[in-house]
This record gives structure tokens, C-alpha cells and sequence, in this order.
């Protein structure tokens, strides 16, 4: 991708291949850390405007300029969240052993992006008599999404982990009053929450993945070399 | 399991029958799956479409009454938003003034000056009408603050009062600054907005009006000016608005006004997208589009990648309106936004089986009949397909029942659309898939036939039964790929790329096709404004009514002063009181009046009775949305118009003169207004290139992006070619069993190590040292030599020592890996200080394949000497560690011998202790260098030792075998010449036909009856530093690299050292040397040098792969290298431009060898697949097995005859070139 470039014109022929091997290792992981940080980003912008949009006023410059202004630190945080998890993900696999092996192909991963896009859509949009239901259907959709794309004990474990903790993490922002959920109804916090988190943990886990397949055999030539 | 078993069968049947259906009957079953589809989505035609157009609803103003909230049954052709009482009642007064009759001193400011003055008036007289003590404060709507986001048109728009625009609000409403103001255009035009504007802008809101007939400009060529006065009311009074329309009519009279005034029109609005609700929905758009890329970019092998991709796509999309249509025929009308779901949908019915059923019949062997390969491809899927069918139904059923309306609704719409789905594939996508590959057929017959032309008649089919042995051929010959014209340029990928876009000239087409759509969406969502701008162009370029009509003479009045720039005026104005209107009365007005061309008239037509259809449909929403009221999902009420006719008289237009009006600048050309009028089009036009240019960065970004294939020299590679995964699929897709079996060659016991052959003769050896001889053509053994002893053995007779051997592996059953764990007790120690280093050399440095856990000690054989040691001291029986049983593990070439009987007395001649670390075979002489550097002659076809040498101590490593001469590389980095020399009868005889490569010189080949003697003619003691790892010779040159990161070349007849070529920052890993004295070298810091034999110096040098170089080789215009990261990569011989690389699978990097100038072949896990050189596709992949998991081609041999020998496991498998690649080419 965005490697080629960097490493064409970065690597002369003449250096090292030890040297080499390493600047290229670290230039992969920065990369990839990028990349995984835009894609948080977006994520983030884009499924905030989906949360936020059933209050759209009629002047979209307003709601530009809300969604921009009101969460600025939001989609850098989530940004920063999915680079350390979607590299945490490879390098768990790479530390338990057991390489992650189910349909690692784009088109895989693309689909799961798009369920994901789904649970959101669905936490958004659709209308449920009660939050129980909502957040069970959600769960649902979530451990079908891991169940599908995923299907690794070490990938549920780390989901369920991340979202524990991401969901902490939103109750103490929500009881110190940095922001509020319209209709609460889990301590301070949404009850689907949770879900939320765990699906999106195990799409960036996904992409992750994905990205590190070509960095896996290098870094593992590293390691012995070491 | 039974059940199952007898499920399976049964679909895979019926899955077979079908195929064979669909094949061979394709027009009937595509006519019909398109009649059904169309069918099904017949019942979409009722449905809305889907937009955010406003709808209308027209009711009579007599017996009209607010509608009520509840709706009344019987009144089904009320829509059913019309209910209560709608935002507001808009009621226009619409005034058309004209200065008449036009004098030509009248300058051309005043024909809208004193029309719009009287704005004013007519305002008062609104605002001041009481009807009953009813005035229009009490009924009109009430408006507070402006949104604070337009401070700018707080002076415009009224605010704290009624809604009531008209353009008196650009100067407040009030006359005095009218009056006072210099240029009334610059007021006007200062609020526009810039650019181009679909929405309604401030002077549509105030005019009410589309801005091209409200006559203010200066160049008007009919010099009427049209505004209305926009009142909103929140309650309808019916009287009070007729008292309002009766006033004005007589005090304005318009005389031959025939307007309609008994028809009020309800507009009703849908909810607005905004910007904010359509970002979630691109992307999952693009997450869609993304999806079906990647999907449909695994297509491969068939004719038509993109037609097949469309078919995809087409029924995927076609299963979604076909579930829609369906649903909505039995009444389920969907109430969920198509837009959105869509995406879902697709994503949850998915692309994957029409995929695999791609592939699954791709895979098929192609010399099949297409019917039976469709029926085939099918049925081999069927079972897979039916599974992952039932589980999706389960699932959508599963979601069914969360009785969550909306998720019922996708679930509902989810399993039609699978059903409808399925059987799109099975009958639309499997037909063309038929369709498409029976096209490939023809192609290829078609392209083969002129070749065939100058061609020997091609060889009989290769698909040989393994059961029979093929007859023998008459003689070795090689693959002659002839190859169209354009073959032999082997441009470069993304050469290829812009010469396709060159020839295709897609980017125009796509820059076309950008500017259709977007001009598409602009006249879809704005449709009013194009509307009346096109409209309003015609009317320009013809006027209508006016040059058309014949004159009529009786009553028209000529004003021969009219036209302001005609010369003949001399003439005093007439005065003004005969008005043509008054004139002309009881004419209708679609009959006018002919006037003279350039004289205002004002004429009422059946076009303005609903003049505000012609303003953008968001002309409304706009308006009230600046106060903060939404319409959307609202309706208001329009009134019918009160037409307003103004004429004032020159006079009056020069009295109300602003002085500096005269002083404006003269009216430009007409050619410059035209331009003006026109500066829109262009506008439009300019836009619509930029967003298809747009369009076509973003696609190339998309593809550079997702498409990330390295040409580059240095780039990483990061493309895996998904081609590549054919054979070894992760797709949990099994690839069904190819029909074209190679040849087994079945004898050895275990893993083969060492392969060597002549063309004629193959000899191999195994981990046991068992070496045995097969004839290259038939497969046939010819002679075994066991390792105990020189036994000779017939080809087909028993082998005494395996006896021995099944004995042993029979005590140690329990152990897995028996050899790997076995301990040498009975072997004599021969080097009683040595350790036995036998098992941590590889013999086979070229051929290292990349391992997982060991191969980062490359051959550095330091630090497991040492081990060896320490472990050696001890306990010199220890078991060696068992070997991980990873198929890609590197193999070390395990020096253990089975336990010597203790009845056969080790023998002089052989040296069975010690393993076979090199062979090489030369016409019928087979040269074995064995770890303990004793190197053995054996004849070929006897099976006999002819002569041995133990000169050296040191194991040899490699060898080289050319004419008379054998090079042996050893251990410890020394390099010994041997000649071969015959005393007796020097009559030279052919073993057998003529020595393959027809430009080596000649092998000698001896009879047995020959004494033959192996001298040690030179031996050079520190050749290198290091042990040698290659060693390769030819065209008179012996080359060797070793570890020490050096390349030496030595001549062969003196045994001279020629050059050292250092360059390498590793140790040497691969040579190719060629009789074109090509010499290339890779090395394990994964560089590969060129470079020139002759002269010594470095040709080219790349950076070529992340770990070791395993192999390589050159044909004359490129290099085909291979490494430890399991890429091969094809470079540019000349540029040292990398073309392209392929992926290999872990373990198999090494095998590849090159059939001819385009063909490549490489080993996989249990299969060898076939490469075009200059495209870099994959041709064919052959199996070697029916069990392909876990075997791996390590070692890959291209014989002369076009064959192929490859190690697989213990057996050697000989595949003839399928036909797949005489087909291709």
C-alpha cells in the first residue's frame, strides 16, 4: 500500500539487510498503526453522525460544526484505541501460536466491516419495545459477527476484555459529567454499549489481521535471527 | 452418518444433473430465469419511487375545509398525508408591470426602476386590507427569530411579524430607500450566493419567481417585470382572501386575465436528507462496493473476468428487487428505507457462492466436455453450498424471532432474496458461466489453429491413465510455445495497464459517464430549476407568439420608436393611453397581441396560473426552514395566484429616476449578455467534468490502494497474488480432484533427497541412501542401489534390504518419526574425534526450503557444530531432538543409516556409514559424494561401483559433473578436481539415444566394460573461507559461493580461480550459470547479483527478497528468483526491473523450474502449478495425490522432454505438461 512507496524510495540497495529488516519492520508497524488509526477515525465520525443524526436540525453547516466541535477528542481516541488493538491482535496470535486462519481475505474483511456498520445501524435506527431486547438482539449480532469472522478463543477473550474495560471507561467519562447518553439505562451508559465495543473489537482485531499477514513472516525471520 | 452420507450423494446428483441441464439448453434457461425475474419485479412498478420530490394534491378552493386529523375511509384518493391542517396557506400576488408604450429615451434601468417601485404600494394596500375587522396580522403566520446562523439576512427577511416577502424587502420594505438607492441590481445580486446553486436563493424567495422571467436586468427583451408578493397565513378565511383578490383586481386590473382560480394545490414533503444522514449511507456504500470488488477480483480463468463479475453483481442485485417485488405482491409493503437496508442485504446473501461455483468449475480438467465440467464443478460444490445455505436460513430465522418489527421485516426480506438468490445461481449465473467457458473453448481452438499451421501435428493428449505405462517417445522434445505477436513484448504490468486504458479509452468513458450521472442527479434533484433554465433558454432563442404569429394589422398599434437601438425613431412618443391590452381585449391570451417585437406587453397565460412550480421544490422548505419550521413531512397550501397588472407611463419612470441611473454603463453586446446567459451551462458542464475527473482520481486511488501489486524494484511485496491460492485454498473450498494424474514413481522408502538427472535417465536418492535409476520416459526403474552392499536389483525385482528396514520401523511403531529419532548405535565410528555432523548439514543448499522455527541459522553451521559437540561428549548415542513435525520444516538431511544386519561385514567398496550428500548423473555414470568425502562413480544401468576416491576427508557438499571432469565441493571449504579417465576400449557408447541438452558437449558414457578410474587432479585447498553451499558448472566455468559471502570462478580445464566476485553482504545461497555465461547469484541477505563471467564485474544487483535467496533462474530475458519469504519474483534480465511476483505457499518457495522461455512451473503443497512468464498467470495446477494436504514439492526437476519430475515425499511424481498450456498457446 502506502509501503511502496515509502520503502522505494526509502531503502537504498546499499544498506544492510539486517538494517534494512528493521527499518522496513518499524516503518510496518508505523503504517499499519496509520492506517488502523484512520480507519478508527472514520469509524468513529462516521458512526457518531449515525448516533447523533435522529437530532439533526434542518442546517447540515450546524451539524458539521457540532459533530466537529462538541466530540473533537472523540474519533482521535478511537483512533488511537483501534491502532492498539488491531495490532495488539496479530501480535497475540503471534505470541499464543495459533495464527489466525479462517478466510483472511479482504472481501472477508470488508463483510465484516459492513455487519458492523449493521449492528450500529440497527443500535441506531431500529425501534425496540425495550432496551433488553435491544441490547440482546445486539449481543446477539455481535458474538454472530465473532462467530463468523473470527472464531478464535483468543479473539473472543481480548473482545470481551476490551469492551469490559472501553465500557468502565465510559461509565467513569459519563459520571464525571464529560458527556451523557440522551436515555441511559445501564448505570450512566446504554446497555448495548458493551456490544458495541465488542463488535468493533473484533472488526479492527479483523482488519488488523489482515494487514499483519504480510508483516508475519518477517517479523517472525526477525525474531529468530535475534 | 449414513443419512448424511446419502443426503450428500443425492444432492451432489441432482447438483450434477442440473449443471448438465443448464449447459446444454443456455437460451431457454436464460430467457426463461429473465422472464421470471422480470416477473417478480413487476409488482415494483407500483411502488413510489424513491426520492424527496415533493407530492402535490389538488383540491377545489369552493367547498374547501381544513381536512380533519382523522382520515375518512371513503375518500381513497386523498393521500394520506393530507390530514389535519397543513404549515400554512400561501397566498401569491402575483404583478407583472411594464412601462408602456417604450420611448427610446427611456434608458434601459427604468424598465424595472418604476415597476418594482411599485411594490410598494401595492404592499400598503395588502397590509392595510380589512375585511370585517379581519386584517391580515390576525390570519397571517406569525414569524419570530431568524436562525442564528443568518445574521446576513436579518435585514432581508421579516422577522417578529408576518411572513410577507416580496422584493420590497431589499430595501426593508421601505420606499425612501428604494428611491435612494443608485443600483438596484447590485442590491439585488449582492445576496446571491456564489457558484452554482441548486436551492433556492434569496432572490427566488423574494421574487417568488424563477429568476430568469423576473425581467430585472437590463438587457430584457420584453420589458416586463414580474414579482409576487408571497403572503403565508396560518388560518384559511376564505372571505377575507376574496375580499384581498377582489380589491386588488379592481384597483390592478388585468384585463385579459383568464387565470383559474378554483383549484388550491397541497404539497406535501418528504423528510430531507441531510448531509449528515447521507454520510452513514456512502459508506456503507463504499463498504459495499469495496466488498464486491475484492469478491469479484478472485474470479479467475474464464474467458471474461468482467462479464462474469457483472453476472455476479446482476444477480445479486436482481435476487434483491425479486425479494422486494415479491414481498410487496403479497402485501408486505416495505416500510423500511430501501437505501439503507440494501447494502445489508447484499452483504448478508454475499457473492461467495457464486464464487466458489466459479472455481469449483474452473478447476475442472479442461479437456472435459463444458457440459460435463459445469456438471462436475457443480456437484463437487453442492454439498458446501447446500450447508452454507441451510445455516444463513437458520440464522435469518433465528433473527426472525426477536419479533423486533424491523428485524423481522430484513429477515423477511433476507429469505426471499436468498431463495431468489439461489436460484438465480443455479440457473442465471451457472448458464453463463457455461456460456463463458464454452467461449473460452472456441477461443482457444480458434487461436490455435493457425499456430498449429507451422507446427509438428501435436503430441497425442498427456492425460495418461497411471495404470497403464505410456508408450515410449520417439524422442525427447521440448514445448515450442508459439505465441502471438504481442506475446513476445512481455510488457511490464502497469504498461499493460495504461495501454489498455489507452486502447479502451476509459477514461473518457468514465469522465462521460461521471458527467451523465451527475447531470442526472442534478436535474433529478433539482428538477425546477433546470427546468426553467432550459425553458427559459428556448424561450430566448425563439420567441414564441410574437415573430411567429402573422401580424395583425387592424389592431396592433405600431410604435416604430420601440426599439431602442433602431435608427428609424424620429418620432415623438405616442402618448401612452391606448394600452395595447386595452386594445387587444377579448382575445384570448394564448393568442396575443402582436406587438412590435421590442414592446412591452403583458400578457397572462396559462403558465402562470402555477408559476411556483417552476421555482426549485425546495423553494418552500427553504423559506420556512430560515424560521426554524420544518416541512418535511408536512404540507402547506397554495392559494391560486391574484394576478396584478401594473402599466406605467414613461413619465412615471423617468420621474422616479435615481440620477445616477442615466450614467450607467451602455448595454454590452449581445454577445457578452450570451455569454452571461450561457456562464450557467458552462458552469454545469465545468462542474460535471470535475466531479468525473474526481470520480477517476478517486477510482485510480481506490485502486492503488486496494490493489497494491509491487512493480517496483525495491517495494515490499505486498500484493499476495490471489491467484496463487488455487491450490492451496483458505477458503475452506477443497479444489476437486485434477483428472490429469501424474506418473508415481513408487520404490523408495523414504523422504528423497537427492535428484539428479540427464534427460534419459533419472537417479534419485533417499534419506536411506538407496539410489535409484529410472528410465525419464516411461517411469520404469531401471536399477536400484541399496545401501548394503552392491546387490544389483532388477527394476522389477524385490529388495532384500527393505525386509531389514520394515523390521525396524515395525520395532518402533510407536514412535511417529522413527527415522529422525533414531539413534546410530551399530555405527562404527569413523572419524573417532568427530562428532557426527551428518544431520545438521543440508545437502541441498540451493534448495533450502524457508522453515518456521530453524532456518534463521541459514547455514551457519558454527553454532551447531558446537551443539553437536557438546552433545557428542556426553552421550554419543543420544537420540537426536525430535523434529517438529511442521511439513515446512527445513529438512536436514539426516545422515542415519539403518542398522547394518550384523551378518554383512561392512565392505571396502562402500561406504554405507556415511550419506549421500551430492549426485550427479552423467550419460550412465553416477557420481555420489557422501558425507564422509568419498565419492563414488556407480554405473547407471548395472548398478555397479566403478570407482571411488577417498582423497578427502571432509563431506562433500556439492558436485558437478561435466565431461570428463568432476568438481566436488567439501566442508571445509576446500574444491577438488577429479578426471575421469577410461583405460580400456575407448569405443564410447551411447546408453541410449542422443544426450538431451543438444548444446552440452556430450557426456561420455561408458560401457561396462570400461576401467574406469577417478583421479584427484588438482585440489584447492581454502577455495574459500567457509564451507562451500553451491556449486555449479557449465560452459567451462565451475562456480562456486559459499558462506563467506564470496562467489569464486574457477576455469575448468586448469582448475584455475578466475575471479572472486564479492558483493554479497551474506552468505551465497543460489547460482545460475548457463552456457550463455550468464552467471547470477543470490545470497542470503536476499540480494541477487549479475554478473558478467567474462570480465568479473557486477552487471546488476537488486534487492530482491526478505531472507535468503533459494533459487534462481534465467532465461534470456529474465530472472526468476525465489526466497525464504515464499515469493518468486520475476525480474527484467536487462533493466533488473522486477516484473511481477508471485506467492507461493510456506515451504514450496524453492521448487521451480522453468519448462521454457514463458513457462514456469513451481511446487505447491501436493500439486506443481503451471505459470505463464510473461502475464504471470496461472495456468493449470496438477495434483499429485489424492491426499494433497501435507506433502510439499520441495524439489522440482524440468527434464528435456517437457516433463517434469518433483520429490513428493517418498515417491517421485513425473507430470507430463498438461494441455491445458499447448491450449493456451
Amino acid at each position: 500500500m502506502a509501503e511502496d512507496s515509502s520503502l522505494s524510495g526509502g531503502a537504498p540497495m546499499h544498506r544492510g539487510p539486517y538494517i534494512s529488516m528493521i527499518t522496513n519492520r518499524t516503518m510496518n508497524l508505523l503504517i499499519r498503526a496509520a492506517m488502523l488509526f484512520m480507519v478508527g477515525v472514520f469509524l468513529a465520525l462516521v458512526l457518531n453522525l449515525l448516533q447523533v443524526q435522529r437530532n439533526v436540525t434542518l442546517f447540515p453547516p450546524d451539524v458539521i460544526s457540532s459533530i466537529f466541535s462538541s466530540a473533537w477528542w472523540l474519533p482521535p481516541c478511537c483512533g488511537t484505541a483501534a491502532a492498539l488493538i488491531g495490532l495488539l491482535y496479530p501480535c497475540m496470535d503471534r505470541r499464543l501460536g495459533e495464527p489466525h486462519k479462517l478466510k483472511r481475505e479482504w472481501s472477508n474483511v470488508m463483510r465484516c466491516v459492513a455487519v458492523f456498520v449493521g449492528i450500529n445501524h440497527a443500535s441506531a435506527k431500529v425501534d425496540f419495545v425495550n432496551n433488553v431486547q435491544l441490547s440482546l438482539t445486539l449481543a446477539a449480532l455481535s458474538v454472530g459477527l465473532w462467530w463468523t469472522f473470527d472464531r478464535s478463543r483468543s479473539g473472543f477473550g481480548l473482545g470481551v476484555i476490551i469492551a469490559i474495560l472501553a465500557t468502565l471507561a465510559t461509565q467513569l467519562l459519563v459520571y464525571n459529567g464529560v458527556f451523557q447518553y440522551t436515555s441511559p439505562d445501564f448505570l450512566y451508559i446504554r446497555s448495548w454499549l458493551p456490544c458495541i465495543f465488542f463488535a468493533g473489537v473484533i472488526t479492527v482485531g479483523n482488519i488488523g489481521r489482515q494487514l499483519a499477514l504480510y508483516e508475519y513472516k518477517v517479523s517472525q525471520e526477525k525474531t529468530h535471527q535475534d | 452418518m449414513t443419512v448424511r452420507e446419502r443426503l450428500r450423494q443425492n444432492i451432489s446428483a441432482a447438483f450434477y444433473r442440473h449443471g448438465l441441464l443448464c449447459a446444454s439448453y443456455p437460451v431457454p434457461i436464460i430467457l426463461f430465469t429473465s422472464a421470471s425475474i422480470l416477473t417478480c419485479c413487476y409488482p415494483l412498478l407500483k411502488l413510489p419511487l424513491p426520492g424527496t420530490g415533493p407530492v402535490e394534491f389538488t383540491t377545489g378552493v369552493r367547498d374547501y375545509s381544513t381536512p380533519s386529523h382523522e382520515s375518512q375511509g371513503d375518500l381513497s384518493e386523498r393521500p394520506d398525508w393530507y390530514r389535519g391542517p397543513p404549515v400554512a396557506y400561501i397566498q401569491q400576488v402575483l404583478v407583472k408591470a411594464a412601462v408602456s408604450p417604450w420611448d427610446n429615451s427611456l434608458v434601459p434601468v427604468d424598465v424595472f426602476r418604476s415597476p418594482l417601485g411599485r411594490v410598494f404600494s401595492v404592499l400598503e394596500e395588502i397590509r392595510n386590507h380589512v375585511y370585517t375587522d379581519r386584517s391580515l396580522e390576525a390570519l397571517c403566520l406569525q414569524v419570530t427569530d431568524l436562525l442564528p446562523g443568518l445574521r446576513r439576512m436579518q435585514a432581508v427577511l421579516p422577522e417578529h411579524g408576518c411572513l410577507l416577502v416580496s422584493p420590497g424587502n431589499y430595501w426593508q420594505n421601505r420606499r425612501d430607500l428604494f428611491d435612494a438607492d443608485p443600483d438596484l441590481l447590485k442590491t439585488v445580486h449582492q445576496h446571491e450566493p456564489k457558484g452554482l446553486h441548486t436551492s433556492a436563493t434569496l432572490k427566488d424567495l423574494l421574487f417568488g419567481v424563477p429568476g430568469k422571467q423576473t425581467g430585472v436586468n437590463l438587457y430584457s427583451k420584453k420589458r416586463v417585470v414580474t414579482y409576487t408578493i408571497t403572503i403565508a397565513l396560518s388560518s384559511y378565511d376564505a372571505r377575507f382572501v376574496a375580499s384581498l383578490r377582489a380589491r386588488l383586481k379592481q384597483l390592478h386590473p388585468s384585463a385579459n386575465c383568464t387565470l383559474r382560480e378554483d383549484h388550491m394545490v397541497h404539497v406535501h414533503f418528504k423528510e430531507e436528507i441531510g448531509i449528515a444522514e447521507l454520510i452513514p449511507l456512502v459508506t456503507t456504500y463504499i463498504i459495499l462496493f469495496a466488498y464486491i470488488y475484492f469478491s469479484t477480483r478472485k474470479i479467475d480463468m474464464v474467458k471474461s473476468k468482467w462479464g462474469l463479475a457483472l453476472a455476479a453483481v446482476v444477480t445479486v442485485l436482481s435476487s434483491l428487487l425479486m425479494s422486494v417485488g415479491l414481498c410487496t405482491l403479497f402485501g408486505l409493503t416495505p416500510t423500511l428505507n430501501g437505501g439503507e437496508i440494501f447494502p445489508y442485504l447484499v452483504v448478508v446473501i454475499g457473492l461467495e457462492n457464486v464464487l466458489v461455483l466459479t472455481k469449483s468449475v474452473v478447476s475442472t480438467p479442461v479437456d472435459l466436455e463444458v457440459k460435463l465440467r459445469i456438471a462436475q464443478g457443480l456437484s463437487n460444490e453442492s454439498w458446501s453450498i447446500m450447508k452454507n445455505m441451510a445455516t444463513e436460513l437458520c440464522i435469518i430465522l433465528i433473527g426472525y424471532f426477536t419479533f423486533v418489527p424491523a428485524i423481522q421485516e430484513f429477515c423477511l426480506f433476507a429469505v426471499v432474496g436468498l431463495v431468489s438468490d439461489f436460484f438465480l445461481q443455479m440457473f442465471f449465473f451457472t448458464t453463463v458461466l457455461s456460456i463463458d467457458i464454452r467461449r473460452m473453448e472456441l477461443a482457444d481452438l480458434n487461436r490455435r489453429l493457425p499456430a498449429e499451421a507451422g507446427m509438428p501435428p501435436p503430441k497425442p493428449g498427456p492425460l495418461r491413465p497411471r495404470e497403464t505405462p505410456p508408450p515410449p517417445r520417439p524422442s525427447p522434445h521440448t514445448i515450442t510455445l508459439q505465441a502471438p505477436a504481442f506475446r513476445n513484448l512481455r510488457l511490464p504490468k502497469r504498461l499493460r495497464v495504461v495501454y489498455f486504458l489507452a486502447r479502451t479509452r476509459l477514461a473518457q468513458r468514465i469522465i462521460m459517464v461521471g458527467t451523465v450521472i451527475w447531470i442526472g442527479i442534478l436535474v433529478y434533484t433539482d428538477p425546477a430549476g433546470l427546468r426553467t433554465f432550459l425553458a427559459a433558454q428556448v424561450s430566448e432563442q425563439s420567441p414564441l407568439g410574437e415573430a411567429g404569429l402573422p401580424p395583425h394589422l387592424g389592431v396592433a398599434p405600431v410604435f416604430p420608436g420601440g426599439d431602442p437601438t433602431s435608427t428609424l425613431s424620429g418620432l415623438p412618443a405616442p402618448e401612452p393611453t391606448p394600452l395595447p391590452e386595452n386594445q387587444s381585449q377579448g382575445h384570448r391570451a394564448a393568442h396575443p397581441e402582436v406587438a412590435p417585437v421590442s414592446s412591452p406587453q403583458i400578457t397572462w397565460g396559462p403558465e402562470d396560473e402555477e408559476l411556483w412550480r417552476r421555482l426549485s421544490f425546495r423553494h418552500w422548505p427553504s423559506l420556512f426552514s430560515y424560521y426554524n419550521i420544518t416541512l418535511a413531512k408536512r404540507y402547506i397550501s397554495i392559494l391560486p395566484v391574484i394576478p396584478v397588472t401594473l402599466h406605467l407611463s414613461p413619465q412615471e419612470a423617468i420621474d422616479t429616476r435615481h440620477p445616477q441611473d442615466t450614467h450607467h454603463a451602455p448595454p454590452p453586446s449581445i454577445k457578452t449578455s450570451d455569454l452571461q446567459t450561457d456562464l450557467t451551462l458552462y458552469k454545469v458542464a465545468a462542474l460535471g467534468l470535475f466531479a468525473g475527473v474526481v470520480l477517476v482520481l478517486l477510482l485510480f486511488c481506490l485502486y492503488r490502494v486496494l490493489c497494491p501489486r509491487n512493480y517496483g524494484q525495491n517495494g515490499v511485496p505486498h500484493g499476495r497474488r490471489r491467484r496463487g491460492d488455487l491450490p492451496c485454498d483458505e477458503y475452506g473450498y477443497s479444489p476437486p480432484i485434477s483428472e490429469i494424474s501424474p506418473l508415481l514413481l513408487r520404490g523408495h522408502s523414504m523422504d528423497i533427497e537427492c535428484l539428479a538427472s540427464d534427460g534419459m535417465l533419472l537417479a534419485s536418492c533417499c534419506l536411506v541412501g538407496h539410489i535409484r535409476v529410472w528410465d525419464a520416459q516411461t517411469g520404469d526403474c531401471l536399477t536400484v542401489i541399496p545401501n548394503n552392499g552392491l546387490r544389483r536389483s532388477s527394476s522389477s525385482g524385490c529388495w532384500e534390504h527393505r525386509d531389514g528396514w520394515d523390521h525396524i520401523s515395525a520395532c518402533e511403531a510407536e514412535n511417529i518419526f522413527p527415522i529422525r529419532r533414531r539413534t546410530t548405535p551399530a555405527r562404527p565410528a569413523l572419524f573417532g574425534d568427530q562428532p557426527d555432523l551428518t544431520p545438521l548439514i543440508d545437502t541441498n543448499f540451493g534448495l533450502s526450503p524457508p522453515s518456521q522455527a530453524l532456518s534463521s541459522s541459514g547455514f551457519d553451521f558454527g553454532g551447531l557444530v558446537e551443539k553437536a559437540y557438546q552433545e557428542h561428549e556426553p552421550s554419543p548415542t543420544l537420540a537426536f531432538p525430535p523434529s517438529p513435525p511442521a511439513s515446512q520444516q527445513r529438512r536436514r538431511s539426516l545422515g542415519d543409516q539403518p542398522v547394518l544386519p550384523p551378518e554383512l561385514p561392512p565392505q571396502n567398496n562402500g561406504d554405507w556409514d556415511s550419506s549421500v550428500w551430492a549426485m550427479e548423473l552423467r550419460g550412465n555414470l553416477i557420481a555420489t559424494g557422501r558425507s564422509s568425502g568419498k565419492l563414488e562413480l556407480w554405473d547407471a544401468v548395472e548398478g555397479s561401483l566403478r570407482c571411488s576416491n577417498e582423497d578427502g576427508v571432509s563431506g562433500i557438499t556439492a558436485l558437478a559433473f561435466l565431461n570428463n571432469r568432476i568438481v566436488a565441493a567439501r566442508l571445509n571449504g576446500s574444491l577438488d578436481f577429479f578426471t575421469v579417465e577410461i583405460t580400456k576400449p575407448l569405443g564410447l557408447l551411447q546408453y541410449r539415444g542422443p544426450p538431451g541438452r543438444g548444446s552440452l558437449p556430450p557426456s561420455p558414457c561408458y560401457s561396462s566394460e570400461d576401467v574406469i578410474s577417478c583421479q584427484l587432479t588438482r585440489s584447492v585447498q581454502c577455495a574459500h573461507q567457509k564451507p562451500i553451499t553451491v556449486l555449479k558448472a557449465a560452459a567451462g566455468r565451475v562456480v562456486t559461493g559459499s558462506q563467506d559471502h564470496t562467489v569464486r570462478v574457477y576455469r575448468l580445464e586448469d582448475s584455475c580461480c578466475l575471479f572472486t566476485l564479492q558483493g554479497h553482504s551474506g552468505g551465497i545461497t543460489a547460482i545460475y550459470i548457463d552456457q550463455t555465461m550468464v552467471l547470477a547469484s543470490g545470497g542470503q541477505d536476499g540480494t541477487i547479483c549479475v554478473w558478467d563471467v567474462l570480465t568479473g564485474s557486477r552487471v546488476s544487483h537488486v534487492y530482491g527478497h526478505r531472507g535468503d535467496v533459494t533459487s534462481l533462474v534465467c532465461t534470456t530475458s529474465c530472472i526468476i528468483s525465489s526466497g525464504l519469504d515464499d515469493l518468486i519474483c520475476i525480474w527484467d534480465r536487462s533493466t533488473g526491473i522486477k516484473l511481477y511476483s508471485i506467492q507461493q505457499e510456506v515451504g514450496c518457495g524453492a521448487s521451480l523450474g522453468v519448462i521454457s522461455e514463458s513457462l514456469l512451473v513451481t511446487g505447491g503443497q501436493g500439486c506443481v502449478s503451471f505459470w505463464d512468464l510473461n502475464y504471470g498467470d496461472l495456468l493449470q495446477t496438477v495434483y499429485l495425490g489424492q491426499s494433497s494436504e501435507g506433502q510439499s514439492v520441495r524439489q522440482l526437476l524440468v527434464l528435456d522432454n517437457a516433463a517434469i519430475v518433483c520429490d513428493f515425499g517418498s515417491e517421485l511424481s513425473l507430470v507430463y505438461v498438461p494441455s491445458v498450456l499447448e491450449k493456451l498457446d
